[in-house]
């Protein structure tokens, strides 16, 4: 069985007087693309704000390997190696796509392995890489969101709805490249889009109402299109 | 060569909103009537603007950074102003001697403490009177204003009421004439101190991690320290840097005056925020091209039309608003 790299205990998050999580427990296992599937409200992107620290929670533990995290500041999670990829990308339009991605390096200085490693990945940031951020489109976007999440070594990468809005060609591309990704780190993908999500992930949580209802192999949920429709008002074959 | 087919390209090819300055000045011209009295009149505006910019534009990364609304930010200037004339007092052999040295280490010396103060006077307010409000504008506004007038007063218990003169290094008193043409000296520096600033601060945004992370976090805080880094230190920085700036523009502007009373932050202010405004928030070329319009256009209108002066820049920050509600060179902000 494998460890587990990220833990949540009874986590609750209040976004100004409304209680967003109601007491969140998940286990992320290491290694793979582990997906947090829920409604809209469910709190999905809440749980990923919570863990990276950009939202506070007001009970509960978050752990991070062996750090308890619940109440660090968001740079020191992003120090100990979890990168978030938030729902908007959170690029820098002002800046050009080297000075993203020069931002994201903690020296300063490429890894030029791993920086060869984007560039097979995602080609655009290659092509556009002197170019400003702002002139890209949304999928070329979402490629320097996820290349600057990983031109350091990360053992975590929190990724929010990573395909709203993109091309299906797009989201084609970005299987592969999360598939490559997930080789050598933890994904933990939310997502509406149950066929990427299930193409990828190997364990799966639903979230439902600020808790989690559901937890288990992708697989099993899958395969049961029982299950599907009563966590989440799908079917695989209605999404195909 | 074709002619660009709308008149917004043919505003874009001649440089767009950077040419405004320029398309000013050829404006004013045949306005102002005389060529020695137009030049005059742009030199007095570029001199005013850069003072006006130096001051403004510590303001302006100050609110794009950290979204702090300082209104206490007049209180730099006025101390600047009164620290500079004081030091400058206090140096009177050196400030009248005939050597141009001794000018210079005078007025570089009654800069640099006015400087200096600002940097460990910007640390002190970050800490104790910022740092407990950000994220909230109405606390912000009562407390930096409550601040200014606290700082007011001390200006008023020091060097109190009366106005109090500044003089200038021999150096940079008088005037240089050439034919009919009158420039003042004073101006001439205060032109090239305001454009070594911005240089300065330009090498440092765009050549520097530091710049990329002050650009970063205009755009977005919360991403950069997703990225790893304490944006907070980033904002004392800033703070401290914007405040220095304020009292070296203050030391600057009091010299620009002769005389000055514990009013002048207060005038001056109108100015920067007017700028800062124009500008864009959070961009220092913004806050240049601003300035500059600023201290152009009150100097012609001051000449053109006198009655209009006092009105000028309110008009003029009303057009552009119409026009670029964010500004002319806003940051980008996510």
């Amino acid at each position: 069985m494998s460890d587990t790299i990220l833990r949540l205990d009874d986590v609750h998050t209040d976004i100004a007087q409304y209680q967003i999580l109601r007491g969140v427990n998940l286990k992320v296992p290491e290694g793979g693309v582990y997906v947090l599937l829920g409604r809209n409200g469910a709190g999905k992107t809440t749980t990923l704000r919570t863990v990276m620290g950009l939202w506070r929670a007001r009970k509960g533990a978050i752990v991070f390997r062996h750090h308890d995290i619940t109440a660090m500041h968001t740079a020191d999670i992003a120090r100990l190696g979890v990168a978030y990829v938030p729902e908007n990308m959170g690029i820098f339009g002002g800046l050009t796509v080297a000075e993203n991605m020069r931002l994201a390096s903690h020296s300063g200085v490429f890894d030029p392995d791993r920086l060869e490693r984007i560039f097979t990945l995602f080609p655009a940031v290659k092509t556009f890489w002197d170019k400003p951020a702002w002139a890209l489109s949304g999928g070329q976007k979402q490629m320097l969101a996820i290349s600057r999440a990983i031109i350091e070594p990360r053992e975590l990468i929190l990724i929010d709805e990573p395909t709203k809005g993109l091309a299906p060609a797009i989201i084609r591309a970005m299987i592969d490249a999360f598939s490559e990704i997930a080789r050598d780190c933890t994904i933990l993908l939310v997502e509406q889009n149950f066929q990427f999500a299930s193409s990828l992930g190997t364990g799966v949580s639903v979230i439902e109402d600020g808790h989690i209802v559901h937890s288990g192999s992708m697989a099993s949920l899958v395969d049961d299109a029982g299950l599907q429709t009563r966590l989440l008002s799908l079917s695989l074959d209605a999404h195909q | 060569m074709a002619l660009p087919a709308k008149p917004a390209d043919w505003f874009d090819r001649i440089g767009g909103v950077n040419a405004l300055p320029v398309l000013l000045m050829i404006i004013a011209l045949p306005l102002v009537g005389s060529t020695s009295t137009w030049v005059t009149l742009t030199v007095a505006g570029l001199a005013m603007g850069m003072m006006i910019f130096l001051m403004a534009s510590g303001l302006s990364l100050v609110f794009g950074l950290m979204d702090v609304l300082n209104f206490g930010h007049s209180a730099f200037i006025s101390f600047g102003a009164f620290i500079g004339a004081s030091v400058l007092a206090a140096l009177a052999a050196w400030v009248g001697a005939d050597s141009a040295i001794l000018n210079f280490l005078a007025l570089f010396a009654a800069i640099g403490a006015a400087t200096t103060f600002g940097l460990i006077a910007g640390l002190f307010f970050e800490r104790v009177i910022i740092k407990p409000v950000y994220g909230d504008h109405l606390r912000q506004i009562l407390i930096t204003i409550g601040a200014l007038i606290v700082s007011e007063q001390i200006v008023l218990a020091i060097w109190g009421g009366n106005p109090v003169a500044v003089p200038r290094p021999a150096i940079l008193d008088g005037s240089w004439i050439i034919g009919d043409i009158a420039i003042e000296i004073y101006r001439i520096f205060a032109f090239f101190l305001g454009l070594a600033v911005f240089i300065a601060l330009k090498l440092v945004l765009n050549r520097t991690r530091l710049g990329l992370l002050i650009r970063a976090g205009v755009e977005n805080r919360e991403m950069v320290e997703a990225l790893g880094f304490k944006i907070e230190r980033v904002f004392v920085l800033v703070f401290m840097v914007g405040s220095a700036l304020a009292a070296m523009g203050g030391a600057m502007w009091g010299g620009y005056q002769g005389l000055i009373t514990g009013a002048l932050g207060g005038e001056v202010m109108i100015l920067v925020f007017i700028v800062v405004i124009i500008g864009g928030l959070g961009s220092i070329e913004g806050s240049l091209l601003g300035a500059l319009l600023v201290g152009l256009l009150g100097n012609y209108v001051a000449f053109i039309f006198p009655k209009l002066s006092l009105a000028s820049n309110m008009l003029l920050m009303m057009a552009i608003l119409l026009w670029r509600p964010w500004g002319l060179r806003p940051a980008l902000k996510r």
